[in-house]
């Protein structure tokens, strides 16, 4: 039989910046941020494949970095900016990232959906006109059981094309 | 549910710039033969924009006033006689609200019990959800936990106290069929060919399907090959985790929110196990994030129900990646021994099998389907196949896409391979000159009515691929070329559809057929096609079970072929509904109505009466009220789809890794009512082929319990172990559907492993006879270890 271990379940406030609004959530220290993003703050578009990482379901953009939100506490999330799938597209449009894979049906259950445009969305940002090889390496930490990722990797040189046609193409 | 809302056409304007796709070909066919004004077009998906914002609802983000959260306490032991529960500290401790044992479920009685889709043993199904007297697999449920959150829950499960009386176990498929194995249930006797032969073994069934006389043609082949080969436990390796919410209310009333294949699967099995009548159930089926046959079955949905009745409160389970691996069905290992003869002159004269299949902790497995399909793509009149059914202390096995044809596949398509090569003949001219067609014999009958064997296998060797060479592999590397085809029968099965017309010309569409790939979109095409509207017009709802007629599970390749179906037969009864108003707007009789494709009604005594759907359905309200069509149907015409692949690869002959450079597959799809949802599952599916081909398995240690529990060591494809997947898609239309609908999700998993097998042999020389073909697999072929 495992003993049960005793370990304090104290609240902590955290106060951090999600999708552009300040949010105040009450976080024990064993909840990961995905945990208290999905069931505190009700932000429930990031999904949950694995809670161990291995994943991207759960990607988020935490202080500039992608991260697995399994793998960060809620605690952590103290002062951070966070952007989840629901702020992706702060203007209220579609970010290209998501028009380009509605138009590409590169989405089938669609659960691993939003931490793919998550995760994209970073690599658009690092590189204007990846190549097909450097979008399947950027992407290797998102699984998706569905799509066989063609029409993903399709999507993602889509988008970049509509964000910044490039003149040689 | 998901409500979309009302969208533009498109989501991308016009403007947008033209693409250009930097891949390794890339290229996606479609060989068609018949066009329509709805089908066969792309458009956006329904349900694409809450999906791609986070506002789709699955089951695991359902949240409900006073929710709480439980757990499942899972045994340590492959296989133990549970000789006490002790509940009382976990029921004390703090935040919990409800401890449940299968003290709390009701007696099952030991009987066969008919469900949506089969036979089940009600004490089996019940015994599976939480264990009674023995546990028969790690990962067993025991008990479960509902607590105000899921971290209180596990420390909950960890105050359980359970003694066990740990028993010899069997986890291995060939290890469990020998005389003398520990036995999973004690006192089983072999079933052979319907009759009991008291011989007490794991092996619970042995039936043989037979045409002809195998033995005396085997006589007459000038080559024959004979091989066995195995494969290993897979998972179906869905993302989202299996999960159930319940709310048993005070009235009796049950509700489930789940991610199922099938409410209303969903909602028998969960009364049947609860004891309560199918009424008292409604299942509400949330957004479901990928199935592949493992989420028909029920695991939490009665767990979650009888938390709920012990604390007043709605309850949601959610198991964790660990659980999932080893608690809910895996596709079966498998045991193959295949046997082919031919002429000298190519021409296939015998086949025999026999097919050994685990069924995991309780009876039941996918050999029979196994049989059906092994010899399928081949013309035989005598063949022979035995199938056996064997328990292991493993998880209960549950479908896995065609289940049961893949490993089928993987033997008889290196048979056929190795038989030509013996004869000299190239591969795909052995197939073609061999192929299935209309009135070919089925090892299992009866003739097939119109299939698509030869139209595929002649698209394959059409292709730039199968044209192309094999090029240059990096030094030391060696690259080899392998085909296969696989089938599958596909499956009809009951489907309700109903469509209300709304005052500004579009419809409403109400259907039980859960969406796990695009099916909102294939079904409401389909809707479109027959009223003469736009397929944005078109407003789809998958809905409760209280809310729709009795509706199959998503599975069998069945929804687009049977759910359509259902949707153009309500089409229809609106179209009809329609020209009587449209009759009665003009005071003539309904036969002079008639209704072209571009949405016009007419009237055939008087050239200048028209009216459109759009302004005939603001009329509706002054001709009679609401229109609404129903289709409920449960068809019979469901037409099998063979499909085969095309794959290169490089192998490093010192490491024993395999590269996939290069994949092509061609598929019968009947008619592709939207292709790239379409090419989405032929290209899903070859990638999930590609893992259990060349990685994936489960590791079961000594003690019975699988050593890779997770995505890490479980390892599925990532974007960076495949290319682009070349599709081409065939149309050779089943009669038994309008548009010539087959099903298409399951066959593309039939040909992969054995084509990457055949591709290893062309590159190595040697022949691969177990899966996964991982390094260590390949290194000891290769005689190097
Ligand atoms: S849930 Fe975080 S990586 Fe899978
Ligand atoms: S679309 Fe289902 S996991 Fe990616």
């Amino acid at each position: 039989m495992v003993a049960v271990e005793s370990r304090s379940t104290a609240k902590t406030v955290v106060t951090a910046t999600i999708n552009g609004d300040e949010v105040q959530f009450l976080a024990e220290p064993r909840q990961t941020l995905l945990e208290c993003l999905r069931d505190v703050v009700g932000l429930t578009g990031t999904k949950e494949g694995c809670s161990d990482g291995n994943c991207g379901a759960c990607n988020v953009v935490m202080n500039g970095h992608l991260v697995n939100s399994c793998l960060v506490l809620g605690v952590e999330a103290e002062g951070a900016t966070v952007t989840t799938i629901e702020g992706i597209s702060p203007s209220g449009e579609l970010h290209p990232l998501q028009k380009a894979f509605l138009e590409e049906a590169a989405l089938q259950c669609g659960i691993c959906t939003p931490g793919f445009i998550v995760s994209a969305s970073e690599l658009l940002k690092a590189n204007a006109h990846p190549t097909e090889d450097q979008v399947r390496f950027w992407l290797a930490g998102n699984l998706c059981r569905c799509t066989g990722y063609d029409k993903i990797v399709r999507a993602v040189l889509h988008a970049a094309e509509m964000m910044h046609p490039s003149a040689s193409h | 549910m998901t409500q979309t809302a009302d969208r533009p056409a498109s989501v991308t304007p016009a403007t947008s710039p033209t693409r250009v796709i930097d891949s390794n070909g890339g290229a996606n066919r479609i060989i068609s033969t018949g066009e329509y004004r709805v089908v066969g077009t792309r458009p956006v998906r329904h349900d694409g924009v809450d999906k791609v914002t986070g506002r789709a609802v699955y089951g695991g983000d359902t949240r409900l006033a006073g929710l709480l959260y439980g757990k499942v306490l899972r045994s340590p032991h492959a296989h133990a006689r549970i000789k006490r529960i002790d509940v009382s500290k976990a029921r004390a401790l703090d935040g919990v609200h409800a401890v449940v044992t299968h003290e709390d479920l009701p007696k099952a009685e030991d009987r066969e019990v008919h469900m949506g889709e089969g036979e089940g043993n009600l004490k089996h199904m019940s015994d599976n959800i939480l264990a009674s007297d023995t546990v028969l697999y790690k990962g067993h449920a025991v008990a479960a936990v509902a607590a105000a959150n899921v971290h209180i829950a596990e420390v909950a499960c960890k105050l359980i106290e359970v003694e066990y009386e740990v028993l010899p176990a069997v986890t291995d498929l060939r290890a469990a069929m020998k005389d003398g194995a520990p036995l999973v249930h004690p006192g089983t006797t072999t079933v052979s060919l319907g009759k009991d032969t008291g011989k007490v073994s794991n092996i619970t069934k042995h039936f043989r399907m037979q045409q002809g006389d195998p033995d005396a043609a085997f006589a007459k082949a000038d080559a024959i090959v004979e091989r066995e080969y195995v494969t290993a436990t897979v998972h179906q390796g869905y993302i989202e985790p299996t999960n159930a919410t319940a709310m048993w209310n005070r009235d009796g009333l049950i509700t489930v929110w789940t991610s199922t294949q099938g409410a209303f699967n969903a909602r028998d099995s969960t009364a049947m196990i609860l004891g309560v009548p199918v009424s008292r159930v409604r299942c509400v089926p949330q957004e479901i994030g990928g199935g592949f046959g493992g989420k028909i079955n029920v695991y939490l949905e009665p767990v979650a129900a009888i938390l709920s009745r012990e604390s007043g409160r709605p309850v949601k389970v959610i198991m964790s990646r660990a659980e999932v691996f080893q608690a809910t069905g895996p596709g079966p290992a498998s045991w193959t021994k295949v046997k082919f003869g031919a002429t000298k002159d190519g021409k296939l004269v015998a086949a025999s099998a026999e097919i050994a299949m685990e069924s995991g902790a309780y009876p039941g497995s996918d050999t029979g389907a196994a049989a059906a399909c092994i010899f399928a793509a081949y013309n035989l009149e005598d063949m022979r196949v035995d199938g056996y059914d064997v328990l292991t202390n493993m998880p209960k096995t549950a479908p896995y896409r065609a289940p049961g044809a893949p490993q089928a596949a993987f033997a008889a398509e290196q048979a056929i391979d190795e038989l030509a090569h013996k004869l000299g003949i190239d591969v795909v001219e052995f197939r073609l000159k061999n192929a299935s067609h209309e009135g070919t014999l089925q090892v299992g009958g009866p003739r097939f009515k119109r299939v698509g064997a030869i139209e595929v296998l002649e698209q394959t060797k059409a292709t730039a691929h199968w044209n192309s060479p094999l090029g240059t592999p990096r030094p030391g590397h060696k690259r080899g070329r392998g085909l296969a085809i696989g089938f599958w029968f596909n499956i009809g099965l009951e489907s309700s559809v109903s469509i209300s017309v709304n005052a500004n010309g579009a419809v409403t569409l109400i259907e039980g057929s859960t969406d796990i790939g695009g099916s909102r979109a294939s079904i409401s095409m389909q809707a479109a096609e027959i009223l003469g509207i736009r397929v944005e017009d078109v407003r789809p709802n998958v809905v409760d079970t209280d809310s729709i007629g009795y509706t199959g599970v998503t599975g069998g390749s069945r929804t687009t072929f049977a759910t359509g179906i259902a949707a153009i037969e309500a089409a229809k009864s609106v179209i009809t509904q329609m020209k009587a108003r449209a009759a009665k707007v003009w005071g003539v009789p309904a036969d002079d109505v008639t209704y072209d494709q571009n949405g016009t009604f007419s009237c055939s005594t008087d050239a200048g009466k028209h009216i459109s759907f759009q302004d005939l359905a603001a009329k509706l309200d002054a001709t009679g009220g609401p229109v609404t069509g129903v289709g409920n149907v449960n068809p019979q015409g469901a037409g099998g789809a063979f499909a085969t692949n095309l794959v290169d690869v490089e192998v490093d002959p010192e490491t024993g890794k395999v590269d996939i450079i290069r994949y092509t597959a061609v598929q019968d799809a009947g008619k592709a009512i939207h292709p790239s949802y379409v090419e989405g599952q032929i290209q899903g599916a070859c990638v999930q082929g590609i893992g259990w081909a060349l990685h994936e398995e489960y590791w079961m240690n000594e003690k019975g319990e699988m050593a890779n529990t997770s995505l890490l060591d479980y390892r599925l494809p990532t974007t960076y172990d495949v290319p682009m997947i070349e599709t081409v898609i065939v149309e050779v239309p089943n009669p038994g559907h309008p548009f010539g609908v087959r099903g298409v999700g399951e066959v593309p998993i039939v040909p992969p492993q054995a084509a990457i097998a055949n591709a290893i042999h062309d590159a190595l020389g040697v022949r691969m006879t177990s899966l996964p073909m991982k390094p260590s697999v390949i290194l000891h072929a290769l005689g190097t270890i």
